[in-house]
């Protein structure tokens, strides 16, 4: 029997490397693909908890997650076309057009 | 023999993560994500949870993951010279303490709670398929339907973002 510690351990370094993927890369669509990482460790600690705590809420709540990140991922995607269409560059540090 | 598939599935999930961000070429990115997406549908079953792994296969790796490879040939990236940012090893030495206090806080802690109604018997007499659907059309019919519109939100957005150029320039014209 495992531990749910274990998968809570697992998720919790899986979600510090998709915080450093956003914080360190500078390519936006690597950017995007380490926000998928971070919901998937957070998807990892709903169905642990749900196992263990034998309640289906959980598992529910990770479907919905699944959901958002389908539509962050069109909604993400679409910026960064329109983007690259008007600059060429998908960096991160060159879109500084909303910065004040 | 449980211990074994759990050992396998979250060390290849970690290190596919690490690969994740670490890797130069945007389509490696990619496929290291994908082996990181499989590996935690992996764990998925291993916790009972089979229609989550089925969603976590068609909807993540059958549409987000091809949504991502089309966007990456279609905009044939150059890879730049300094891929990470100048100040990197900041923040990828404080992330390392960071998840090893963490580890070391979660690795000693019993995590006890109150049980729901849903023990893993029980589930598994109907499956975890029916469990689910009979949870959300019941209980999270609201939280359901507000995914639906969210999604649809999602559709008018991007097909809004990604029109063609043209119209684009007729809107410029105006001003």
């Amino acid at each position: 029997m495992i531990p749910l510690s274990a998968y809570v351990a697992v998720s919790a370094v899986l979600f510090m490397t998709g915080l450093l993927g956003v914080l360190i890369r500078r390519n936006f669509i690597i950017v995007l693909m380490s926000v998928e990482v971070m919901l998937n460790s957070a998807n990892i600690n709903l169905v642990a908890f749900s196992h263990y705590l034998e309640s289906m809420a959980g598992q529910l709540v990770a479907l919905f997650v699944i959901a958002i990140a389908a539509g962050e991922a069109a909604i993400g995607l679409a910026i960064i076309i329109v983007v690259f269409r008007s600059k060429i560059s998908t960096n991160v540090d060159e879109m500084n057009l909303l910065k004040w | 023999m449980i211990l074994v598939f759990f050992a396998y599935f979250s060390l290849v999930s970690i290190a596919a993560g690490v690969l994740t961000v670490t890797l130069r070429n945007p389509v490696h990115c990619a496929l290291s994500l994908l082996a990181l997406l499989m590996h935690v549908s992996g764990l998925f079953i291993l916790l009972n949870a089979e229609f989550l792994w089925a969603v976590q296969v068609i909807v993540y790796v059958g549409a987000i993951l091809v949504l991502y490879l089309f966007v990456l040939m279609l905009m044939n990236l150059k890879t730049d010279e300094r891929y990470f940012h100048a100040s990197a090893p900041y923040f990828a030495g404080l992330s390392a303490l960071g998840s090893l206090y963490v580890l070391f806080l979660l690795l000693q802690s019993p995590f006890d709670g109150a049980k729901g109604g849903a023990p893993a018997g029980a589930v598994l007499q109907d499956g975890d398929t029916y469990a689910v659907g009979i949870k959300m059309f019941s209980d999270h019919l609201l939280q359901f339907e507000i995914v639906g519109i969210f999604l649809l939100g999602a559709i008018i957005g991007a097909i809004v973002l990604a029109k063609t150029p043209k119209t684009l320039e007729a809107g410029q014209d105006h001003r």
